[in-house]
């Protein structure tokens, strides 16, 4: 079964297994617009949760993407290397932007569930 | 996120009702992007037309008993030759502090079939500077009137001349040549029209009365070729086209030689001075700048932001960047900022400083994007 959380700072986590799939809400590449360039993590590279592991560049600025959950990156999105509209496309689908295999499940729990994502970004609004 | 401190220009309501993204801008609640997003707008610009609303800027009107004393008082002020500017012509220049560094830049158009007067565009983040400036500089004969009750709209783009002709095909509009400005009668009103913009294409700017725009502005967005333009986009046009943008190339320790506007200085004022900062700006131009105004190419695909420290081989700072982003006609990022005299030679190595890892880059001659105005 897979399940998705969300940070206040509008990553998104898919859990697959011991894998979390990382990326940017849709939310988050609406507010960013039109993306040029994302800086993938090395794979390999061990990120504590809150770690900048990724930057996706728009037109307009440059923005972080934190690592949600402790771990190490095990795969990143050579797609969004090439097509980096592919997060604009499908910001929860093929514009994932790395893998990260986790350390620690608990975590998780301290992740927002889609519902509370979705009245977090009401009282942002 | 508006409030009551907000400035609206006259578009404000179509804008939003065109599903723009709004945000702050010199004071005002400006689009940023429209639905299609900054992409598709800036090249929507660059292959069609684009429609920008600048009313946000300040206009201006200097008026005197003839064109040599409204000349001559401005000339007090800026350092072009507006003496020698022709009825119906536009020059571009910066009004100066004592020290020669850039207060505003600005737009100077000289109507034609009236003597002394001299229409101004100024930014709208010095507005209030620029005119408080002008006033106490200004002697009694020569008076400065704020247009506050007109818009200010651009069309931008290589069918820009296209889209005005079938709007008001009487006009004369073909016939101008770039930085050229006239009065156009389109119906109800009477518009002051240049043949100049921000984007480095052929378009016009069309200064209107404000209670006309929102009506006009609809006319030319139902032509097909007609898209709305936000900020975001004007942004990257104008970076594309190597122009300066006051804030980022521009502000008051800098001075025109520095800026790379010498060409807006012309000969008999080089000679001449009687500008402020003359004695700088005139020992810039026969020595040669301390610091140059230059493009700045990334090898990679990262893009480098306002600020970035620009470091030499050997690691040591040797400028800023000044505006920094992708260009989407270029399909790549771009840069401009300052830097020291000895490293400003097109294809100098140098490296740009972001979230303090370097990236590898190369001094690049300016524009990025070849300018595709209308010479006439």
């Amino acid at each position: 079964m897979t399940e998705t959380r969300y940070t206040k700072d509008h990553e998104y986590v898919r859990v697959e297994g011991d894998v979390a799939v990382v990326g940017i809400s849709n939310h988050a590449q609406e507010a960013l617009g039109d993306v040029v360039f994302v800086e993938l993590p090395a794979l390999g590279a061990k990120l504590a949760k809150g770690d900048g592991a990724a930057v996706v560049e728009s037109v307009k600025a440059a923005s972080d993407v934190f690592a949600p959950v402790s771990g190490e990156v095990v795969e990143v999105n050579k797609d969004v290397d090439a097509q980096p509209g592919l997060i604009n496309e499908d910001a929860t689908g093929r514009g994932w932007i790395f893998k990260i295999k986790l350390v620690d499940a608990g975590e998780l729990a301290s992740l927002l569930s889609e519902a509370d994502y979705a009245a977090f970004l009401k009282t942002i609004a | 996120m508006s409030d009551s401190a907000t400035l609206h220009t006259p578009l404000h309501a179509l804008h939003v009702e065109l599903g723009a993204r709004m945000g702050p801008f010199a004071g005002y609640d400006m689009p940023i992007q429209f639905a299609s997003g900054i992409l598709a707008e800036h090249l929507h610009t660059r292959t069609r037309a684009g429609l920008f609303d600048v009313s946000h800027m300040g206009q201006a009107q200097l008026v005197g008993p003839n064109h040599a004393t409204v000349a001559a008082a401005l000339e007090r002020l800026c350092p072009a030759d507006f003496l020698d500017l022709a009825p119906g012509r536009q020059r571009y220049s910066q009004l100066l502090n004592a020290e020669g560094g850039i207060v505003d830049d600005l737009m100077v158009a000289r109507p034609p079939g009236a003597d002394g007067q001299l229409n101004l565009v100024v930014n709208a983040s010095r507005k209030a500077v620029d005119f408080a400036l002008l006033e106490s500089g200004l002697p009694t004969s020569v008076r400065l009137t704020r247009l506050d009750r007109l818009a200010l709209i651009a069309l931008q783009g290589p069918t820009a001349i296209a889209v005005l002709e079938r709007l008001e095909p009487n006009g004369g509009l073909a016939a101008m040549a770039f930085m050229s400005a006239q009065r156009v009668p389109f119906g109800r009103f009477t518009a002051f029209v240049s043949r100049s913009g921000y984007t480095g294409e052929d378009g016009f700017e069309i200064s209107l009365p404000a209670d006309e725009v929102e009506a006009f502005a609809r006319r030319l967005l139902a032509d097909p070729d007609v898209a709305p333009i936000g900020l975001g986009a004007r942004d990257s046009l104008r970076l594309e086209a190597g122009l300066c943008l006051y804030g980022h190339e521009l502000d008051e320790t800098i001075d025109p030689i520095e800026a790379g506007l010498a060409w807006s200085i012309q000969k008999r004022r080089r000679l001449e001075g009687g500008f402020p900062g003359a004695a700088r700006i005139q020992a810039a131009l026969a020595e040669g700048p301390a610091r140059k105004r230059v493009g700045l190419k990334p090898d990679g695909r990262a893009p480098a932001r306002d600020g970035a420290e620009i470091v030499n081989a050997s690691g040591v700072e040797i400028g800023r960047v000044s505006s920094g982003g992708f260009g989407p006609s270029v399909a790549g990022p771009i840069a401009m900022g300052y830097v020291v005299r000895s490293a400003a030679a097109p294809g100098t190595p140098v490296s740009l400083m972001a979230r303090g890892k370097p990236l590898a880059a190369r001094v690049a001659p300016l524009p990025f994007h070849p300018h595709a105005y209308h010479r006439g």
